[in-house]
């Protein structure tokens, strides 16, 4: 049986083609964490904790000229539909790196040589572009510890399903679509610190998914900075 | 994550390498936009379902395909799977460490893997023995002999020949005469790395020393884009990236037909 995911223009879940699902983010949830952030997108939810900059340990891994960045993104065992094995997996730990990578990007790491700026990234409940909502909670966090970076990152995903190009995949649109493409940007220079793809896109329809995904991060990105000045808006100065 | 394969640039070298790069030249000699020579050879092991050495400049490596029987997955019951694993043994590089496989490893494991199964180069709905209860498991095993540079174009090559001549090994099993394992048309990956601002094709080991981001894109026999990876702490712009599929384009070109012949 084919499904219609697209009906006059309209996904199954109501929403547009560049309509993101909802957002919501907050900043400074945890206690213990030096900077900490709750991202709910869609169904996804998310904790993502900073610690750091701290030494790095075991020592020889330190960098005599710069902090490294260890993101760490995990998925709770009852986070999908079939329970997960707990610990990382082939797929959490290429996101680990990826998402390490991608934050790395706008830290000013060349401040803290030796130390580690660790980087927790919880999947309490996972409904399709948990890497975006990741690294844009991940983001919130580390601007909420107070880590110096040159932009605050922000991702979101772009892909194609019944031949259309659409913003924000759903799980649903994720597995009967045709193709997927996160992106992770610094949004005021537009550069891009992560890009991922699978599935099948011309280049023209590529350009589209781009185009649309980078609109995604900036409108992401707004929600980002309110969440954290709604944080700090009862201080008096 | 932090990796324990770190590498190391002299400093002299690597302002070597910065102040070629502000001429436009490259360490090697090539062009910015130019493949080392690259070299397939076929059927090269005999106990595997199919093999591949593949070189580009010195770089080597060798990929295995073994075929087992197993379960398929609950949501394709008539289906069956592929399994790619990529081994950075320490005899390729004095950077390589023993044990379990390092983010970098995985990493480009799963790289290889989306480029082949996007592409639907291995067409697993006929490797269905018994639907629900047997099928054909592809396990693709790569294995890095000597490491000069640009693994991912290597590991996908290698992946991509030896699927193309691979058997299913029906006789082991006693279900029939053994044949040739139904592929469709292969992916060509093509990575580019950036230092300095300068962006190359195929970097050799010294500038994937020092490359500040990586950008691979695996192309179908079309031209379409079937996956996509960005990779290490440094930024493309919307418009290198582009850049990099329209020339990736021309160079899948070069290479389908090396792969073809």
């Amino acid at each position: 049986m084919v499904k219609l995911l697209i009906k006059d223009g309209i996904r199954l879940d109501g929403r547009k083609p560049d309509e993101l699902r909802k957002i919501k983010i907050e900043a400074g949830v945890l206690h213990r964490a030096d900077g900490s952030c709750y991202l709910e997108w869609g169904e996804n939810k998310i904790l993502a904790a900073v610690y750091g900059p701290r030494e790095a340990l075991p020592r020889h891994i330190q960098d005599s000229t710069k902090a490294i960045v260890n993101a760490r993104y995990n998925m709770a065992s009852f986070s999908v539909e079939e329970r997960k094995r707990p610990g990382p997996d082939r797929r959490s730990i290429e996101i680990s790196k990826v998402t390490s990578e991608a934050l790395e990007g706008v830290i000013f790491t060349e401040l803290f040589p030796r130390t580690m700026i660790d980087v927790c990234i919880e999947v309490l409940n996972a409904e399709a572009g948990t890497r975006c909502a990741g690294i844009t909670a991940a983001a919130v966090a580390l601007a909420d510890a107070g880590i110096p970076m040159k932009d605050l990152p922000v991702a979101c995903a772009a892909g194609k399903v019944d031949g259309t190009v659409v913003l924000d995949l759903t799980s649903g649109e994720d597995k009967e679509g045709e193709a997927d493409l996160p992106v992770a940007i610094a949004p005021r220079t537009e550069e891009i610190l992560l890009m991922q793809m699978d599935g099948h896109m011309t280049y023209k329809e590529f350009e589209e998914a781009l185009e649309l995904a980078l609109k995604g991060c900036k409108k992401v990105h707004e929600l980002q900075r309110e969440a954290l000045l709604n944080k700090y808006k009862d201080f008096e100065v | 994550m932090w990796d324990t394969e770190v590498k190391r640039v002299s400093a002299v070298k690597r302002d070597y390498l910065a102040r070629l790069a502000k001429e436009g030249k490259r360490p090697d000699g090539r062009e910015a936009d130019e493949y080392r020579p690259i070299k397939i050879e076929k059927n090269v092991i005999k106990n595997a379902e199919g093999s591949a050495r593949v070189k580009i400049g010195d770089t080597m490596v060798l990929a295995g395909i073994k075929l087992e029987i197993g379960e398929p997955y609950p949501d394709s019951p008539n289906e069956g799977a592929m399994s790619t694993s990529a081994e950075l043994p320490p005899l390729a590089s004095p950077e390589f460490e023993y044990g379990p496989p390092t983010p970098s490893a995985i990493e480009l494991a799963r790289v290889v893997d989306r480029g082949i199964r996007e592409s639907k180069y291995i067409k697993l709905d006929k490797l269905c023995i018994e639907e629900g209860k047997e099928v054909w498991i592809v396990f693709i095993d790569l294995h890095v002999l000597d490491y000069d540079g640009n693994l991912f174009d290597a590991c996908s090559l290698a992946a991509s020949a030896a699927l193309q001549n691979a058997i299913i090994p029906n006789e082991r099993h006693d279900i029939g005469k053994n044949e040739s394992l139904p592929v469709g048309s292969p992916p060509v990956s093509c990575t580019f790395v950036k230092y300095e601002d300068f962006i190359v094709v195929d970097p050799c080991l010294e500038e994937d020393a020092i490359a500040q981001a990586r950008f691979t894109v695996a192309l179908d026999e079309n031209g379409d884009i079937r996956a996509m990876q960005k990779g290490l702490s440094g930024s493309f712009t919307v418009d290198e990236i582009k850049n990099n599929i329209n020339r990736a384009k021309i160079h899948a070109k070069n290479i389908r037909k090396l792969l073809e012949e």
